[in-house]
């Protein structure tokens, strides 16, 4: 009786699983679906489940716009912004997480609290500061905002990650004349890899998507994907096929990494769960 | 050891990367960088403007393509502060006369082989002030009758030369057939001051309403905005297709293309959309006719010219004037016919356009475009006098908070959860507030 209980369970949950993951790729599956379709094929009504696909809207955008242009900013903006963004949260976490004070909770909840704050508020004041540094419209300067902004949850991240590392590990290595940059580089880092792999992939990710930034302090020299997909918006005639194909080729890349780095990501992610 | 050594050259490389990328940020001499909105007519300007460039060695073009919003957004903010990105602005109508008592924008100075007297007096003047030209159009559109010909013919009824909004309404009903989606009439119902209170706008001024009185005083429990309302709201009710809320100029646009629409009344350019069998499913069916005209019969009709200009905080001015001037003239246009065919020249501009009988041949809604951007007087009289311009917007800086505000407003109409009289004292209030708060009106 118990064991039907369990097995009904389980397959009960395996179809809510697969229900809810089919859910959230479906938007997806449906923009790649429409990016074979011809314009007219995308906004008929009812929508087209099969039909004689088109590479039209390929052609187009490839022939409208420079893919690769984008794609070149988008990825030295990513990395860029999460490699620095780790160099800082690291040393940060360390020490929020091995020598706090009694400031340190509040330390982090401010930092935390910045994410609270609409972009749109600072548009302004970060305007002028990228203006009258020279930064607008440069990869250094979103990558410098892409930073900023994703700091405080990288710090979090990192700071939980470090706190499931066993003080008395650390403690060893002091013990053997290690100083604070080779307990943190040598001893710490590699206990805490998966956990920084998953916050960096975490950070690419949300810099790569990130669509508000790049729309305001870049034009051309530094625009990266998110601008590509905007450009192909049109306030007067179809084109959601085009939309879609150029979608398609902005998440295509992230998509690849992610999916080949879905064991690490996981794995960082439940870090220290079973201790 | 190794480790940390593969760590400092991957950071020296992004450090140079992005160096790399922050030296490329700044705009070289001759240099133009056009920002612009994604429309088929623009598409082609871009395509073409490689001729510009073979005829001008010495300019380059550099191309930002913008979603309609955040172009505004973007190009506000860029000359708001003097950042000078953007050396050639699309912006329409409404943007340049504001603009230009802001100081924003450059004086344009045509020589005489760009015949500025080719350009439709309407459009012109609307991009014109204090006689100064700001702007050069690129093309203009207006409002006009779109119907299914074949779904008129099966009901017994025949679109008059000039359409009554009464008798519009009665077509509707007699053609809707919502068991096979045909829904009679397709009116803009998404919330915008440039979506569905363009059409609203302009739908009040032929019934006899209007924004505001001479002392900025609101005037939206007026019976002529009553009037209009019921008229939108019922039709849309009876004969329009589900979620009208949803639906701006492109969801329309896809409605009718694809045999869902029987009547739409919207902007020219539809015209050579609909008109395109690749993008039409109803290209062979589609009929034309004028705006309808409501109780008042009179005031502005709908103008919008997508237009040219030069921000004040541009460095290369001269180069840019030459660009713009370029992209407006009757050689562009004869261009755009020699590579793309008469259909795609852009409409609503210039006389010489509407002279060349293979236009006429190749678009056979030319006349109705013409004869919309002729009549179309943005400046005209409403049925009361009015301290401000514009026919589907008013031209203040503060209409796109409350035209957005007040499309909600309507909007709520249409999904019922308030009424016309509701959504009008809703508005009335609204609206005082805005123009107390900007100190435009006490």
């Amino acid at each position: 009786m118990a064991l039907k209980t369990k097995t009904s369970t389980r397959i009960g949950v395996t179809i809510l699983g697969w229900g809810i993951a089919l859910w959230l790729f479906f938007p997806i599956f449906w923009m790649f679906l429409t990016s074979f379709k011809s314009e007219v094929q995308a906004i008929s009504t009812p929508p087209k489940l099969f039909f004689m696909p088109t590479l039209s809207s390929y052609a187009e955008v490839f022939e409208r716009a420079s893919y690769w242009h984008f794609t070149f900013n988008t990825v030295i903006v990513s990395v860029g912004a999460t490699a620095i963004a780790i160099a800082l949260a690291v040393p940060a976490a360390y020490s929020m997480a091995f020598m706090p004070s009694k400031r340190t909770r509040g330390t982090l909840l401010w930092m935390l609290s910045t994410r609270m704050l609409p972009p749109v508020g600072v548009l302004v004041p970060i305007y002028l500061l990228a203006r009258n540094t020279h930064l607008l419209d440069t990869c250094t300067g979103l990558a410098i905002v892409d930073m900023l902004t994703n700091l405080p949850i990288i710090v979090w991240m990192l700071y939980t990650f470090f706190r499931e590392v066993p003080a008395p590990i650390l403690e060893a290595g002091r013990m053997d004349g290690a100083t604070r940059w080779q307990e943190m580089t040598m001893v710490l880092l590699p206990l805490a890899l998966p956990g920084i792999a998953s916050t960096a992939l975490l950070s690419l990710i949300l810099c790569w998507n990130e669509a508000f930034w790049s729309l305001n302090l870049t034009s051309s020299h530094a625009a990266p994907l998110t601008a590509f997909i905007a450009s192909f918006s049109s306030p007067e005639g179809l084109f959601f096929g085009k939309l879609s194909a150029a979608s398609t080729l902005a998440v295509a890349p992230i998509l690849v990494f992610g999916w080949i780095s879905q064991k690490q990501l996981v794995r960082g992610l439940t870090f220290g769960a079973v201790k | 050891m190794s480790r940390l050594k593969t760590t400092r050259t991957t950071l020296c490389t992004l450090a140079l990367l992005l160096t790399g990328s922050a030296l490329s940020g700044a705009n070289a001499a001759g240099t133009l960088t056009i920002a612009t909105v994604n429309n088929g007519d623009m598409i082609v300007m871009r395509q073409l403007s490689k001729e510009f460039e073979k005829a001008h060695p010495d300019i380059h073009l550099n191309w930002v393509t913008l979603e309609e919003n955040v172009l505004r957004q973007r190009v506000t903010t860029d000359i708001a502060m003097k950042t000078g990105q953007f050396d050639v602005v699309t912006i329409g109508n409404y943007e340049v006369p504001i603009w230009a008592k802001q100081g924003w924008l450059t004086e344009i100075k045509p020589d005489a082989a760009y015949d500025v007297n080719d350009v439709l007096p309407a459009v012109r003047d609307s991009l014109t002030v204090d006689n100064k030209l700001y702007a050069l159009p690129f093309y203009a559109e207006s409002v006009m009758t779109y119907y299914r010909k074949d779904l008129f013919q099966k009901a017994g009824l025949t679109m008059p030369d000039a359409p009554t909004y009464d008798q519009i309404r009665q077509f509707a009903d007699k053609i809707t057939d919502k068991g096979n989606q045909v829904y009679g009439i397709c009116l803009r119902g998404k919330p915008g001051w440039g979506e569905n209170m363009a059409y609203v706008s302009s739908l009040a001024n032929t019934f006899g309403a209007q924004w505001f009185d001479m002392s900025w005083k609101p005037t939206m429990t007026s019976d002529a905005w009553k009037a209009t309302l019921n008229w939108y709201v019922s039709a849309l009710k009876a004969d329009g297709p589900p979620g009208a809320t949803s639906n701006g100029f492109n969801e329309n646009l896809a409605l009718f293309a694809s045999g869902h629409c029987g009547i739409w009344i919207d902007s020219t350019v539809a015209g050579g959309l609909l008109f395109d069998p690749k993008q039409s499913q109803v290209a062979d069916k589609v009929g034309f006719a004028p705006a309808p005209k409501g109780p008042y019969g009179k005031g502005p009709t709908w103008l919008w010219a997508w237009s040219l200009a030069v921000p004040a905080s541009s460095h290369q001015n001269a180069d840019a004037q030459t660009f713009i001037t370029w992209a407006t003239s009757k050689d562009y246009v004869k261009l755009v016919a020699a590579q793309k065919g008469w259909v795609a020249a852009p409409p609503g501009t210039r006389a010489s356009t509407y002279a060349a009988q293979e236009y006429l041949k190749a678009a056979p809604f030319a006349s109705f475009v013409l004869n919309a951007i002729k009549t179309a007087d943005p400046n005209g009289p409403t049925a009361q006098p009015r301290p401000y311009t514009g026919a589907q917007f008013v031209g203040i800086p503060e209409f796109q908070a409350i035209g957005t505000q007040v499309g909600q407003t309507v909007a709520a109409t249409l999904s019922d959860q308030m009424t016309v009289d509701q959504a009008l004292t809703s508005a009335q209030s609204s609206i005082t507030r805005a123009l107390r708060q900007s100190g435009r009106a006490r």
